[in-house]
């Protein structure tokens, strides 16, 4: 890509991406059914090993329920039903990354959680239009990181949307 | 003392030194509009609350003193030092009459007519007279107000000396309590209370002391930490039980007596007697008297009963509300109630008390009582309900439909009453707090209104139940009782059509699978034994629901918390909560449940139609009871027509005068078979149907009851053996119509004053007639018998339906009308009828109780072809060839 890293489309199309050159962004890395993802690090909270799930009967799909985090109750959101990602097996692991959205805390479960990035903006690029559209409408754009891509996720979306859909 | 007044003086008190302020404010801007409008509106306030509660001395010197202020308000006077000084006497007038009311809980003996003279004086534009030894001069003003800061930090002391079970005020002003003081600037005092008693100097901290303002936001941050505090010390006792000898058990049961204590605490500082949502009711009721003409005496018991102030606040315009519809639509006019033998004076009692962890309020009007009739009809023609559900329900369900939005049953729209607004919010509003709400009435004695509400909503007792492996709560306040039933017990779960039901004491309780309501079908959990179930009866509104879940646990203490934003549309959960081991349970909704399983029992029927064959016209579908009798062959009956399936004991069966009878609901009711060889003695039970009209009943003697189909009633054959109305297919069967009337008559040979013989009329062409008749049971009774002899049959429940009916379609034959009915008499619509070119020489035929010469002649003159008496069926029959046949001979 020959973008110049200061495109001012490209900035304020991304919030999370550096207001000047060589202020970088810290995300939080998850991975699900192998692709990366990135989440502000200041949305999170805390990221919890695999955790005692209340189904909630007649909630959204994507909702797999409602755990009990130091006496909050926190609402469960499978991210894979939400990206309409393959299940999970059984098998396979599964971890919460906590997020305050709005005063609520809710988790995302999640495959795994990597390191910690700071990425710089020159790195970071929109959405491409080819995007499955339920990925476009929760991403933020993309991270070309040197090996892979980064999915920069929007927890605010991430989250309404699915209560517009729920009412 | 008296609660009441108790607030009334520490209310006062704040507003009376809130104007002294702020009227000394006023003579340095006499101009500020807001300024003058918030102290108009304090004395104001003290006027009214005084009038209130009785006190027209005070009363009456708070009104002069308004009337001033309302001449500066209106800008008539102008604000003076001479006018803001006889303001401030009045003030002063009013704070010794209030030290002298808070030291003997009554108003000084005398009058204060010449302060009261004056300020009328004054508010007529008059000077004031020069009153030598009542004026102070404006100059002490500054002074005055002074001295009373001073005082209110004196009394800052006293409060730190008064004793801690003060009453604490759950309110938020923002205006601190500096309390007024007994003292007065001493020439104030020379004015005002030469013939007051003189004020008895009190050394105890004054009543407007013993409390103090908490803001409403610490209470409930104090109510929040104890929640947490009860679920950590929930999980700190399920950590321990069943380990008897560890070392916490002593200091957790400690833990365990402290927190309750403190929760109970905390929850008393949030309690609030019932009487404050109660306050405004009285002069309520004294207005709605005048308005209305009527004498009403309002009677308040247990006002002192506490409930937390949420639910209060929830409860409040409720409460209202109910004791207006109580005023208004119960409580008959003087001279009615003297007609009816009862004292000209009604009265509605409002009674509050506690009963096992709720509050229950009953509002009763000794009053007119609710006409079911009306309520009936008013939910047929607002399309609540259909005719024949409304005839099959009985009176105590029928009057639940009160508590439907858009049903008023007053003719008149008053300023009070009778929108048809107000029940269903009333029901909405009690049952959002877990409340429920009940209606009982008897014509010509009166209505109660029951409404059970919790004391608190931030913690209830809940029952634990499992479904397919999932764990719920539901709230104690609506379970009634748990039954477990088996295939083997007494009580096992039973199926009609689909529909689950159980037989619980006599009645049949309707039930739904708490799997199948929550969609949990497709979880990996096999479903249990379909024998084997737990039922939770749960009360809604006057409703009983039967919940079926696999398992029972204990009751827990919860603190219901609210569910996440993105859930709060799915309407079966009342919230959620951590139970003592830690794991999230949601809560069940009983309302919600119920409400869900109406939908998908109205969803499922609608299916059942979509799949159905398509109705090949607008015939409307009957229910139809379908049941065994002697012999193979199914027979049936409308379901309209039966009030109710019972299973009788056989050994209950009774013989009296060589016929069967069984002691139903304190009255004999004689018993029917369908046919003769029927066997209905020995042990075991029998199921009969139940068909009333009015107080008599009649139970039907049959085998067994198989089905209720929903189905196009089309009669084939007309019968051929007395009973039968003729057979139909129904559940792809051919099934035999039985004709209900002719075992009413059976049972009581006056029913229809009928006699037998055969009623079928062969008739080349089937011919349409049109049946008018406000009675859902005659509609009933009378269109299959139509049917079966051969007519098509419409019907119309009164004249307005039957004219636009009329006008639609207008391809009837004949017409058969009923004479009274509500709104147009049959007479009048026969006269309508005869109005139009179309149907001048149709045949009409009354339907009457009244077979009179006079009533025959009116009849004629009307417009109607014959006259038959209503319940002479053979005459009707007869009558409708006959009218063919002469019609035929005219044209």
């Amino acid at each position: 890509m020959t973008d110049a890293p200061n495109n001012p489309t490209t900035e304020t199309e991304n919030p999370h991406a550096g207001q000047a050159d060589g202020v970088k962004q810290e995300y939080v890395t998850i991975v699900i059914d192998d692709q990366w993802f990135g989440i502000p690090v200041l949305t999170v909270q805390d990221v919890l090993g695999p955790q005692r799930i209340t189904p909630i009967p007649s909630a959204p799909a994507e909702i797999a329920g409602s755990l009990n985090l130091r006496s909050r109750i926190v609402t469960a959101m499978d991210v894979r039903k939400r990206l309409g990602l393959p299940q999970r097996e059984k098998e396979e692991a599964v971890m919460s990354v906590i997020v305050d959205f709005e005063g609520e805390l809710y988790s995302l479960l999640i495959d795994t959680v990597g390191e910690v990035l700071s990425l710089p903006a020159e790195r970071y690029e929109r959405n491409p239009d080819t995007l499955d559209a339920r990925w476009r409408e929760v991403s933020d754009g993309i991270y070309r990181l040197d090996d892979r891509l980064l999915v920069v996720l929007d927890v605010k979306r991430l989250l309404a949307t699915n209560r517009e859909k729920a009412a | 003392m008296d609660d009441l007044l108790s607030e009334f003086l520490t209310e006062t008190a704040e507003s009376i030194s809130v104007l002294d302020l702020e009227i000394v404010k006023l003579e340095q801007n006499p101009n500020d509009p807001e300024l003058l409008g918030n102290i108009f509106r304090l004395v104001h306030t003290i006027k009214g609350t005084c009038g209130f509660l009785g006190l027209p001395r005070l009363e009456a010197v708070a009104h002069a003193g308004e009337n001033v202020l309302g001449k500066f308000r209106d800008g008539e006077l102008e604000v003076t030092p001479d006018a803001v000084s006889i303001i401030l006497e009045s003030l002063d007038c009013i704070k010794d009459l209030l030290a002298t009311l808070e030291a003997t809980e009554s108003e000084p003996p005398g009058s204060d007519e010449d302060l009261i003279s004056r300020l009328n004086a004054y508010a007529e534009g008059h000077a004031v007279p020069a009153a030598s030894n009542s004026e102070p001069s404006p100059a002490d003003e500054p002074g005055a107000s002074k001295e009373s800061e001073d005082f209110s930090v004196e009394n800052e002391a006293n409060k730190e000396e008064s004793t801690p079970e003060a009453q604490v005020e759950p309110a938020a002003p923002t205006v601190p309590a500096p309390s007024e003081t007994a003292e007065k600037p001493s020439s104030a005092e020379a004015a005002t209370t030469k013939k007051a008693t003189p004020i008895k100097q009190s050394s105890e901290p004054s009543i407007a002391n013993q409390s103090i303002r908490v803001g409403v936001d610490l209470l409930e941050n104090l109510m929040t930490m104890v929640s947490e505090l009860v679920l950590t010390r929930n999980s700190l006792l399920q950590m321990v039980r069943g380990n008897s000898d560890s070392e916490f058990n002593t200091p957790l049961q400690r833990l365990n007596h402290i927190t309750a204590e403190l929760q109970e605490g905390v929850m008393k500082t949030r309690m609030q007697p019932i009487g404050n949502a109660w306050a405004k009711l009285p002069r309520i009721i004294r207005d709605l008297s005048v308005d209305l003409n009527k004498k009403i005496d309002l009677q308040m018991l247990g006002a002192e009963t506490e409930l937390d102030r949420q639910v209060l606040e929830l409860i409040k315009n409720p409460l209202i509300h109910m004791v207006r519809n109580a005023a208004d639509h119960g409580i008959e006019k003087p001279s009615d109630r003297v007609k009816a033998g009862k004292p000209a004076m009604g009265t509605v009692t409002l009674n509050a008390y506690h009963e096992d962890g709720h509050i229950i309020v009953e509002i009763t009007d000794g009053g007119r009582g609710i006409a079911v009739e009306r309520i009936k009809e008013k939910a047929i023609a607002n399309g609540l309900a259909s005719e024949a559900e409304m005839a099959a329900i009985s009176d105590q369900v029928a009057l639940q439909y009160i508590f439907k939005p858009g049903l008023s049953t007053t003719e008149k729209v008053t300023s009070v009453s009778g929108r048809g607004v107000g029940m269903d919010v009333v029901k909405t509003n009690v049952e959002k707090i877990g409340g429920t709400i009940e209606l009982q009435s008897e014509p010509g004695k009166g209505s109660t209104v029951l409404v059970k509400i919790p004391l608190t909503l931030a913690i209830v007792s809940a029952l634990i139940v499992e479904c397919r492996g999932q764990r719920f709560a539901i709230p104690q306040l609506g379970v009634v009782e748990l039954v477990r039933a088996s295939a083997n017990s007494d009580h096992k779960v039973e199926k009609i059509n689909n529909a689950a039901v159980l037989r619980l004491r006599d009645r049949l309780l309707p039930l739904v699978y708490l799997d199948r309501t929550l969609r949990l079908n497709d979880a990996d959990i096999p479903e249990t034994d379909e024998e084997d179930h737990f039922i939770v009866v749960t009360q809604v509104g006057a409703n009983t629901l039967g919940v079926i879940v696999d398992q029972v646990f204990d009751t827990e203490e919860i603190v219901v918390k609210p569910v996440a934003p993105m859930l709060r549309d799915i309407g079966i959960f009342a919230g959620n909560t951590i139970l003592g081991d830690g794991s999230v349970v949601m809560i069940l909704d009983t309302n919600g449940i119920a409400a869900a399983a109406g939908q998908q029992a109205i969803g499922s029927s609608e299916e059942a139609k979509t799949e159905g064959p398509a109705s090949s016209s607008e015939e409307e579908c009957v229910s139809m009871l379908i049941f065994r009798a002697g012999g193979d062959t199914p027979k049936a009956v409308p379901l309209a027509l039966i009030a109710r399936l019972e299973e009788i004991d056989r050994s209950t069966i009774e013989m009296y005068d060589d016929r069967p009878v069984v002691q139903y609901r304190d009255h004999l009711m004689p018993l029917v078979p369908v046919t003769a060889e029927q066997v209905y003695s020995g042990d075991g039970r029998q199921p009969i149907l139940v068909f009333a009209d009015g107080d008599r009943s009649m139970g039907l003697i049959v085998d067994e009851i198989v089905d209720i189909v929903d189905e196009q009633l089309e009669i084939k054959l007309s019968g051929e053996r007395a009973g039968l109305v003729g057979s139909a297919v129904l559940a792809s069967n051919a099934t035999e119509i039985v004709d209900a009337g002719y075992y009413l008559t059976q049972a009581y040979g006056d029913w229809f004053k009928r006699t037998h013989g055969s009623e079928g009329q062969p008739t080349t062409e089937r011919k349409r007639v049109l049946l008018v008749d406000d009675s859902p049971f005659f509609r009933n009774l009378l269109s299959p018998l139509l049917a079966g002899a051969g007519y098509e049959v419409v019907t119309a429940e009164d004249g307005d339906e039957a004219l636009e009916l009329l006008e639609k379609n207008p391809e009837f034959d004949a017409i058969v009308s009923d004479i009274e009915m509500p709104r147009m008499s049959g007479f009048d619509f026969a006269k309508a009828c005869r109005g139009s070119e179309r149907w001048r020489d149709t045949p009409i035929l009354a339907l009457s109780s009244r077979t009179s010469p006079d009533d025959l002649d009116r009849g004629r003159e009307a417009g109607f072809t014959d006259y038959v008496a209503k319940f002479d069926r053979d005459a009707l029959l007869s009558a409708l060839s006959e009218s063919f046949t002469l019609t035929r001979g005219v044209a």
